[in-house]
């Protein structure tokens, strides 16, 4: 094991995208009990700067692993397929006909309870792509896999948006 | 037969040797230490037995003989009679140019900005809120010397977990000028959940609800085993008990005397009419004050003002401040991705939380009474020591692990004015991004960065950070070179950066342009000016300085080199040996051994060492786990 083993090997999980969410805490917590550096307090500055690096690279792999967008896209990229989400952008005519219709919502909704609303439809969606993803995973479809992402990355966009909202509104 | 006992070298401290670590809480009104004594975090009281240390300074005449300042509860004595000397509330001009700070016409004191940042007119001069800070921290610090008769090994100090980096940085120059040593800076919200939570050995979710004298805080905290896991912060750096004061003077003047309101005032008269309205709210507070009301009464360079206010008129005229902090409340929840019927408890922290206006909406709020059971003022404070105690190698809990974030994000200023986000808030800290730029000239050598922290999609609505430099990029091409700029968050929420061009393997050099905050030379000037270490000798302390460092490192060698040294072949081993004995020589040898003698052999070990220390790392690791998986079958 070293800095440069793949998160799952960090964690010592299987490269898959279904996720032990409670075994990965696990591990995250067991890795930085021995890691982070307020473990490392009194050992010498080359045994703190070790740790510092360690301690970084725990909490790259838990992040990663912990989100399924960037999960899925990493299990991708270790596969050898590339996301390319800035220039790959082409997406089915049915999803970008919900993202208007959810934009429509957006730019109506004035109060913290149609925001809400939208949330848990927005948050439905999610649910259904995250899903799509581990059938695809378990099928081997990689490709497909990346497109899921690409749709999935969409829908965290719009989470981003509806939260702005809620900050203009002040609430 | 009885037989002595003795420990293996380095292995534990000898009890008397046991290191003086405590926490500081570092308060917009007031400041407190405190220390693990006997197992138990308790909170150090000065000579009268008084545990606050009011966070106020004077500075008085230099050309009138005397100390020159007051500190403490002689300072806010002398309040009304020299507001503008008397420095209170500074914690709100930490790491702020003057524009920056809330509401600074407010202040009794003269604000002006010098480089960039805001500092004070006083008679003595002008001073930064770092050497104002250092006063009140270095007269803890004589505290627990007193207290314990010994020197002091470290601090913790708490700040609020909704300071950007600038303000932190200040606070850790701040203890710098006061000479202490800086274990760590730790999230006030976050110390107090560990007093907390270690009292109840308590397991789940929780709010820690902090609202201070000047700033405001809600962290969403995982316990589980020891482990405190931060899964979102927020607040508001500049809304805090001092704001209801204020809310609370301005509605008497526009009731009782509306002139007033609109007029400018005189410092003294201003100083006055918050300390009035600080002495109603803390009676309002009370059950009498609920039920009855109290008298505002305070005598004005222009004559005397009275008003009976109500426990409803105060809630009233404070409702806004109050709302401004569930606003920040359900950001948070949102963050964490949590409702409120997910939320086990809510501890109440902070002073301002005994406010009954508070306590009943935040009650409201989350659907359950707010858990008060630990003093407001003291929590943050023994939740400070505790994480002291454990980081000087005193504690036998090694079970104590603090899991936090960054409060947030960190970003890069673009093309037009934008922000390129690259560290997101709530991002569990130590951290570290990198982020691949490219020159669009041909033949460009340098290339100009802005950090950013803030979350809005405008540099002009982030707080910026520092300007960095890129030079020594070798020509090429426009866009054909990358470089590499790496964001490194520490344990502290302290940022760093370094850079390096991908193609030619180029470190580029980094001109370290700080929007905020004393350079290290700016630091060692004050310190000469006389502030703490004023009669040290310098070069006698520097020897001193470089023999503990060297025995440090020596004992941490030993140590690992008994625990891990089977990692090291034999002619691993014999170097090491050999640059140990060398220092250990060093040390013995008093004509040699001057700073730079100990110092370069303690720099030879220490680079010896290097590849032995990430083996053991790496080793330590894979052991972890390993260990795990055994204890769970």
């Amino acid at each position: 094991m070293n800095l440069q083993s793949t998160d799952f090997e960090i964690f010592n999980l299987p490269a898959r995208f279904a996720l032990d969410t409670a075994a990965l805490d696990d591990a995250w917590k067991t890795l930085q009990r021995q890691a982070h550096p307020d473990r490392h307090a009194s050992d010498s500055a080359q045994q703190q700067r070790q740790a510092m690096q360690w301690s970084v690279r725990i909490n790259e792999a838990y992040q990663r692993l912990k989100s399924p967008i960037t999960r899925a896209a990493y299990l991708c990229e270790l596969r050898g397929v590339a996301i390319r989400a800035e220039d790959n952008t082409a997406m089915p005519g049915a999803f970008l006909m919900q993202q208007m219709e959810w934009r429509e919502a957006l730019d109506e909704a004035n109060d913290a309870r149609a925001l809400d609303a939208l949330t848990d439809t927005v948050r439905g969606a999610w649910h259904e792509w995250v899903e799509a993803i581990e059938r695809l995973d378990g099928a081997g479809d990689t490709p497909g896999m990346a497109q899921a992402v690409r749709a999935l990355m969409f829908v965290q966009r719009f989470e981003q948006a509806i939260e702005k909202r809620h900050d203009e509104l002040g609430q | 037969m009885a037989l002595l006992q003795i420990s293996e070298p380095g292995q534990s401290l000898d009890p008397h040797q046991r290191r003086i670590a405590v926490g500081i809480d570092l308060g917009t009104t007031h400041s407190l230490v405190a220390s693990v004594r006997h197992g138990v975090a308790e909170c150090l009281p000065d000579l009268q037995g008084r545990v606050l240390l009011p966070s106020v300074v004077r500075y008085t005449d230099p050309n009138s003989g005397g100390s020159g300042r007051q500190v403490g509860h002689d300072a806010l004595a002398a309040q009304h009679q020299d507001p503008s000397n008397t420095i209170a509330s500074v914690k709100r001009l930490m790491g702020r140019t003057r524009a920056q700070v809330a509401d600074v016409d407010r202040l009794s004191y003269r604000v002006v900005d010098e480089q960039g940042m805001a500092v004070i007119e006083t008679v003595a001069g002008r001073k930064t809120p770092m050497e104002v800070s250092a006063e009140v921290l270095a007269t803890l610090r004589f505290r627990a010397e007193d207290s314990f008769d010994d020197e002091l090994f470290g601090a913790v100090i708490t700040v609020p977990a909704y300071f950007d980096d600038a303000q932190r940085q200040a606070t850790k120059d701040a203890a710098q000028l006061a000479g202490i040593e800086v274990l760590r800076l730790i999230n006030e919200p976050t110390a107090a959940a560990i007093a907390y939570g270690l009292d109840h050995a308590t397991e789940g979710v929780y709010a820690v609800y902090d609202l201070g004298g000047g700033t405001f805080d809600i962290s969403i905290l995982r316990l589980t085993q020891g482990v405190f896991e931060v899964l979102a912060t927020g607040g508001d750096s500049a809304l805090g008990g001092d704001d209801y004061d204020h809310a609370l003077a301005q509605w008497v003047l526009a009731q009782a005397a509306p002139a007033l309101a609109q007029a400018p005032m005189a410092a003294a008269d201003r100083a006055r009419l918050q300390s009035e309205a600080r002495r109603c709210k803390e009676a309002l507070s009370s059950p009498e004050g609920q039920a009855e009301g109290v008298v505002f009464g305070v005598e004005l360079s222009v004559g005397v003002l009275t008003h009976r206010v109500s426990a409803s008129d105060f809630a009233q005229c404070t409702e806004a401040l109050t709302q401004r902090t569930l606003t920040a409340v359900r950001k948070v929840l949102r963050d964490a991705r949590l409702a409120t019927t997910d939320i086990q408890g809510v501890v109440m922290v902070g002073g301002s939380t005994r406010m009954p206006v508070v306590q009943a909406a935040v009650g409201a709020f989350f659907g359950q009474a707010p858990l008060n059971d630990l003093n407001p003022d003291e929590v943050v404070a023994l939740g400070a020591a505790i994480q002291a105690n454990a980081l000087a190698g005193n504690s036998s809990e090694g079970d104590l692990l603090l899991l936090d974030v960054i409060p947030l994000s960190l970003g890069i200023e673009t093309m037009g004015g934008l922000v390129e986000r690259i560290v997101p808030r709530n991002s569990t800290i130590p951290t570290a991004r990198a982020q691949d730029f490219t020159t669009y000239q041909d033949g460009q050598t340098a290339l100009a960065l802005h950090v950013v922290q803030g979350e809005r999609d405008l540099v002009a609505d982030c707080r910026s950070l520092a300007r960095f430099e890129l030079r020594g990029i070798p020509p090429m091409t426009a866009g054909a070179a990358r470089i590499r700029v790496t964001f490194t968050v520490d344990a502290d929420g302290l940022l760093s950066v370094a850079a390096r061009e991908m193609v030619s393997g180029v470190e580029a050099n980094i001109d370290v342009k700080p929007a905020y905050g004393l350079s290290d030379e700016q630091i060692a000037a004050m310190l000469q000016d006389g502030f703490a270490t004023a009669q040290q000798d310098m070069a006698a302390r520097a020897l001193v300085e470089a023999r503990v460092d060297a025995d440090r490192l020596l004992m941490a060698t030993r140590s690992a080199l008994q625990i891990d040294g089977d990692v090291l072949s034999a002619t691993e081993r014999t170097a090491i040996d050999e640059l140990m004995a060398r220092l250990s020589q060093c040390l013995q040898d008093p004509d040699q051994a001057s700073a730079a003698v100990v110092e370069a052999a303690t720099k030879a070990l220490a680079d010896g060492t290097e590849a032995f220390a990430a083996q053991r790392m790496n080793r330590g690791i894979q052991q972890a786990l390993a260990g795990r998986r055994v204890q769970d079958i």
